[in-house]
């Protein structure tokens, strides 16, 4: 019984979140607030000399990763009656209770050679119980931020009982230079803003760049021939050839399909933006929409079996849904304002979408029909939604307004909590949340 | 005959200042975008002959005017667009060694890809007007830069609708072809 103190459950319900109280042991569901579960980390042990630099930085990224979700607030170790100096010694829970600490995570680093390997147990203080199993990870020395984030995803997935999202990359715009002569480069990172490793130059425009599923692979849109094309890029080595798509004078906006084998994407002709889908493997290209309107922005569903894409064809730009062979479409964007960009979520109940409405632009949720729209956020310039893997956090582009404007990436709950600016040097667009790595 | 010499010329003039696509006048003023042009009005074709001789990609882009503008979320041809066009269009069968690439832009208030789609409108659009005033399909190519090159940056009206542009980027044939 006492364990579920420990768990906090988070509802896909757009209703509402829910919290876990301490005190009785029960769950209750309010608008919108959640009483954060406490935790301390009392800095990893470290096995050998050589770990100690190592277990000091890992039990910060932990904290870092844990306390970032808003879901988790840090016990200071200010607060902290008892140490932890050893990875075997059994738990005072008491002295963890003292100081209303509902989870503990102790760990241990060990550093040999280029060899590091981390190991941690996390303990339910309340019922004086580990939750899940020790696990350890092991890798090189130079990955060991990774490491850090597998340990904070473990936690995360047995506290909230769904998956992580912290070892995870982004790719995104780099931008650099004035508004009218703005430099555009692709950039990958690591969820959190570290270790940013760029994959072109900045020779030509690129735009919109979309992760496989598994990561291997990026699409974007560039500009390197005066007219915009969509290129596949090799995250592993760089290299990069355009897609053979339908015959067009402009392609972009593409995304992979769920295996990866397939790009969906917008083809114009005579000023007429239609959706395509081409087959990397036979090199076959279908039509999928044959309106005179402009159709782009398709995002398919996570079975494949659908897409969810933006058209003006009734006057201004709303989302609407087909099968991802073709065929009628449904609307199902009726607020105010217009829509577009819209992003099927990982879990397949949400759209994500940018919103423009009364000189302002939002980054918002729906149903599939439509129904319980939530806005997220409310900028001069918000737009261009991507899901964390778990479905639980959005990260978009904010631009600022006027001639010095400037844009940076934001993530947001899909509750509205929790915005935050990702942490960069220079500006930043269009993010494509990668999945968990393996 | 002695302009297009001067064209030719400029052209190696604009090739080696690194600009990534060395058969366009009027592209100096902003390489790296890969062409987007219609930043800096005129700025690389000023040694293009003089604004005074009506040969002179100077004379189109200045005199004649090398762009037309649009209401918001509109492709619509203006009246006063329509006059600039019927220049470029007369321009352009008098000169009939130039291509032309029509190049869409829109205001940054709106969605990346739909400004995309947007500015192939209106690029298509002006392609399709001077078209019916006899220019040849096959000089005209369109394309889009959508909001990635404003050429004013305010975050205002006064700006946006210099933005919301067609521009018509001349290229002399003996080179593309």
């Amino acid at each position: 019984m006492m364990k579920r103190l420990l768990t906090l459950v988070i509802t896909l319900m757009l209703a509402g979140p829910v919290f876990a109280q301490s005190g009785p042991l029960r769950l209750t569901i309010t608008d919108g607030v959640i009483e954060p579960i406490t935790f301390a980390v009392p800095s990893f042990e470290a096995e050998t000399p050589a770990a100690q630099q190592a277990a000091a930085d890992i039990s910060r990224l932990v904290v870092q990763d844990l306390a970032g979700t808003g879901l988790f607030r840090e016990v200071p170790a200010t607060a902290f009656i008892s140490q932890v100096s050893s990875f075997v010694q059994p738990v005072a829970f008491a002295d963890w209770r003292a100081i209303n600490a509902q989870a503990l995570i102790v760990g241990a680093v060990n550093v040999n050679g280029n060899q590091l390997s981390v190991k941690f147990r996390l303990y339910d203080v309340f019922s004086g119980q580990e939750l899940g199993q020790g696990l350890q990870f092991a890798g090189t020395a130079d990955g060991w931020r990774r490491m850090g984030h597998k340990v904070a995803d473990a936690v995360y997935s047995r506290i909230t009982g769904e998956g992580g999202y912290f070892d995870s990359r982004v790719v995104f715009v780099s931008e650099t230079g004035p508004k009218d002569a703005r430099q555009k480069r692709l950039g990958i990172m690591d969820f959190d803003g570290s270790n940013v490793q760029f994959l072109t130059d900045s020779s030509s425009i690129v735009l919109a760049p979309r992760f496989s599923p598994n990561g291997d692979r990026v699409l974007y849109t560039s500009f390197e021939s005066g007219f915009p094309r969509i290129n596949v890029l090799n995250v592993a080595n760089v290299g990069r050839q355009q897609l053979q798509t339908a015959p067009g004078e402009m392609a972009f906006s593409p995304r992979f399909s769920r295996d990866g084998r397939q790009v969906i994407y917008s083809l114009s002709n005579g000023g007429n933006t239609d959706i395509y889908r081409t087959d990397l493997g036979t090199g076959q290209h279908v039509r999928l929409t044959s309106a005179p309107s402009i159709e782009t922005a398709p995002s398919l569903s996570p079975d494949g079996s659908q897409i969810v894409f933006e058209s003006d064809r009734s006057g201004s730009q709303q989302l609407y849904i087909m099968s991802a062979n073709g065929g009628e479409a449904r609307r199902i964007s009726f607020g105010e304002g217009r829509y577009g960009t819209p992003v099927w979520s990982p879990r397949g109940d949400l759209v994500a979408f940018t919103k423009q409405n009364a000189g302002r632009f939002h980054i918002g949720v729906m149903r599939l029909d439509g129904s319980e729209e939530r806005l997220l956020t409310s900028s001069f310039l918000d737009e261009g939604p991507t899901w964390a893997p778990n479905g639980r956090v959005i990260m978009f582009s904010r631009e600022t307004q006027g001639a010095a404007g400037t844009s940076s990436m934001y993530s947001v709950d899909i509750s509205g909590r929790n915005l935050k600016a990702v942490p960069l040097q220079g500006g930043a667009s269009d993010p494509s949340w990668g999945p968990l790595q393996p | 005959m002695t302009v297009f010499k001067k064209a030719a010329v400029l052209l190696l003039v604009v090739a080696t200042a690194a600009c990534t696509n060395p058969d366009r006048f009027g592209g100096g003023a902003d390489g790296s975008a890969g062409g987007a042009n219609g930043a800096g009005l005129g700025a690389g074709a000023g040694a293009a002959g003089s604004a005074s001789d009506p040969a002179s990609p100077l004379f189109f882009n200045q005199t004649i005017g090398d762009r037309v503008l649009f209401a918001v979320d509109t492709s619509t041809i203006t009246p006063e667009g329509q006059t600039i066009l019927d220049g470029q269009a007369q321009w352009l069968l008098t000169n009939a060694d130039y291509r032309a690439v029509i190049e869409g832009h829109a205001d940054e208030q709106g969605t990346r890809e739909y400004n995309l789609a947007l500015g192939q409108r209106r690029a298509n659009a002006v392609r399709e007007y001077l078209v019916s005033r006899g220019v040849p399909s096959t000089r005209l190519q369109v394309t889009s830069f959508g909001k990635e090159r404003p050429i004013a940056v305010c975050s205002e009206e006064s700006c946006y609708a210099q933005n919301r542009r067609a521009v018509t980027v001349l290229s002399f044939s003996a080179v593309t072809s």
